[in-house]
């Protein structure tokens, strides 16, 4: 038996309007996260892994806007939520934690009144047990001396710790699910690791659910128990977190791979070749052809749909297809869409 | 005779000053030194604050440093006179980190990197052409693109065009202030082999400024690392990975993610009360310094 996931996000689609049209960021991103599961969403900047983390807060500002897709979090479509009741759902049930903790803080309160209006906002604490219970989160993301730090502005804390007050907030009403956005990019790499140890205690400790958005691999390898990859706007591959280092399925993945420093100092490294393509200006088939050292003829087709390749793996790429293996593949050995846009288009204008 | 000696460098900064009173010295760089061979990349290395960055800017003076030495090819740079100074500095160029901010975005590619030749006014109008053209060719970049404006690159491709603006006056040292860590990491790794493709070609010299170790660990000879201002370890790279000696050089590198999932992990946590910052380096193996 299968349980149903903590969150499903399905066929998530999320388009900017231009005077070109509409340009989907996040194209029918499908992928769910399991009750104590930390997924890393992995991907370079312009692939959509931020805008979909803010589709599933339903933060997205216009001209972007959620097109189609359903979001479901403890069986409820997200996406269906009256404001009010999505309110509710935001800091609450799921929490965002910023790359930026400088700008993601009000520089102008102290950071026990941050945590306390959090608390007071989700009817967690009162104006009089408020600064207690905020001290008390302080003490537990560790920062030291959290009776005198409660009083500080966030310019009087190093990057550190204003992650950490960052992550304090975003454990303040126990939610069940934790969406941290590059958080620990901004920070230097000591730091990096003592606030990755500290996300980690604190999803065992209370038994929460991690989406850990990043485009570092280590910190995806350290981290994550499965892995999505994103690239141009859809995520081309999914997989356990060893399935995906171990065998990766996808040219994309692999190339990224590869690509990293490591194997005999002063070689080449081995660059995928090109660049991100604007969205906008996507191939027809597979968006990473045109980079792609396995292409063949059904890639610039049509994209291609999710393959199984392993145990819980699946990657959207025609080297998988079973149908039609690869140089004998100029017919139409491509399936049926497997997994695709079943579900109605849903007007964003709510 | 190295290429490039920087002796007792020290940079102070005074914060706070006013009229009526006199302000806290920040101690920026703290009696810094350490030698680059001819062809050699040397990686600095260290976290936000360090120091390294203002190191490299330091030696170029591009900020002046408060005493210490930065021998050039023998010669003493911070003893220069401005006109010499200009002159020195067509052979010591710097990239800067980020390819958004340091492009200005009201000129075309072509002038951006025509400008350094302008200055120094080397060749004719038609000469300069020639050679922007040339450039561009060398960093990778379509000679169609020249008159494009920076915003119309990529972020890997804006890089090139600083490249391509820093050997404009063809120098024999760079220096590579974080020259990849804005960018993504497919194109981290083209910019990589770019640096080391144009190194051979022109037998370049770099002095690599970094924070990203697994980078340095691949691209550099020699490393030093630096903490609050100060060098704590110095050696052949390989010597520094293997063995660390420093406290902090040890906290840093187990802090580095490895992008294996079944690694061994273990972190060592710095303890700053353990670092003694009076020690000065001392040699602990052929090359290999520390201050322990």
């Amino acid at each position: 038996m299968n349980p149903e996931p903590l969150l499903r996000v399905d066929q998530l689609t999320t388009v900017f309007d231009t005077a070109r049209g509409p340009v989907p960021a996040v194209d029918a991103v499908s992928f769910e996260i399991r009750a104590g599961e930390t997924l890393g969403l992995v991907g370079e900047s312009g692939s959509g892994k931020s805008v979909t983390a803010l589709s599933i807060m339903r933060l997205v500002q216009p001209p972007g806007r959620i097109a189609s897709g359903r979001v479901m979090f403890k069986g409820r479509d997200l996406l269906t939520l009256n404001e009010r009741d999505m309110q509710r759902v935001r800091g609450a049930e799921i929490s965002l934690i910023f790359q930026e903790p400088m700008t993601a803080l009000n520089p102008v309160f102290r950071v026990g009144d941050q945590i306390g209006e959090t608390l007071l906002v989700h009817g967690r604490a009162t104006r009089r047990d408020a600064r207690a219970k905020s001290i008390e989160l302080l003490r537990s993301v560790r920062i030291p001396n959290p009776e005198s730090r409660v009083a500080d502005y966030p310019h009087q804390l190093s990057g550190g710790m204003r992650q950490r007050v960052m992550i304090a907030i975003a454990l303040a009403c126990q939610p069940s699910l934790v969406i941290a956005d590059e958080p620990t990019t901004a920070l230097d790499v000591t730091i990096q690791a003592e606030i990755l140890d500290l996300l980690r205690e604190m999803k065992s400790a209370l038994g929460l659910s991690l989406l850990l958005i990043t485009h570092d691999l280590g910190v995806i390898a350290e981290t994550a128990d499965r892995v999505a990859v994103m690239y141009a706007g859809r995520v081309v591959e999914t997989g356990p977190v060893r399935a995906i280092f171990r065998n990766p399925a996808h040219p994309y993945t692999r190339g990224l791979l590869a690509s990293m420093p490591g194997g005999r100092p002063g070689q080449r490294l081995r660059a995928i070749e090109g660049s991100v393509p604007l969205l906008g200006e996507l191939p027809p088939g597979c968006a990473f052809t045109p980079r792609c050292p396995d292409r063949f003829e059904p890639c610039a087709t049509a994209p291609p749909p999710d393959y199984a390749v392993g145990i819980g793996q699946e990657a959207k790429c025609y080297l998988h297809d079973p149908a039609a293996s690869r140089g004998e593949s100029a017919g139409g050995g491509r399936p049926a869409t497997v997994g695709s846009r079943q579900q109605p288009e849903r007007d964003a204008a709510r | 005779m190295p290429l490039v000696e920087v002796s007792r460098l020290v940079k102070q900064f005074t914060r706070g000053a006013g009229l009526f009173q006199s302000g806290t010295t920040v101690t920026a760089v703290d009696d810094v030194s350490f030698a680059i061979d001819e062809g050699e990349t040397f990686g600095l290395v260290g976290e936000s604050g360090s120091g390294k960055t203002t190191t490299g800017r330091c030696m170029l003076r591009l900020v002046e440093p408060t005493s210490g030495e930065v021998k050039f090819r023998g010669e003493n740079v911070l003893g220069f006179a401005r006109a010499r100074m200009r002159q020195a500095r067509r052979d010591m160029q710097i990239v800067f980190q980020d390819p958004y901010s340091s492009l200005n975005p009201r000129m075309r590619a072509r002038q951006i990197v025509e400008e350094p030749l302008i200055i120094h006014k080397i060749g004719s109008r038609a000469e300069r052409r020639a050679r922007v053209a040339e450039l561009f060719e060398l960093v990778g970049l379509n000679a169609a693109h020249l008159e494009r404006y920076p915003h119309q690159f990529s972020g890997g491709q804006r890089q090139r065009i600083g490249l391509a603006r820093a050997l404009a006056l063809n120098p024999s040292f760079l220096i590579l202030d974080e020259p990849v860590s804005a960018l993504d990491v497919s194109i981290q790794a083209q910019v990589i082999n770019l640096l080391m493709d144009l190194q051979q070609q022109l037998k370049l010299t770099y002095l690599f400024i970094a924070h990203d170790l697994r980078l340095v660990e691949h691209i550099c000879s020699r490393v030093a690392v630096m903490y609050l201002g100060k060098i704590v370890e110095m050696a052949p790279t390989a010597s520094l990975f293997a063995a660390p000696q420093h406290a902090y050089t040890r906290a840093l590198l187990s802090a580095i993610p490895i992008p294996d999932p079944d690694a061994p992990r273990q972190r060592i946590v710095l303890d700053p009360a353990t670092v003694n910052r009076g020690a000065s380096l001392r040699e602990i193996s052929a090359g290999h310094f520390a201050a322990v």
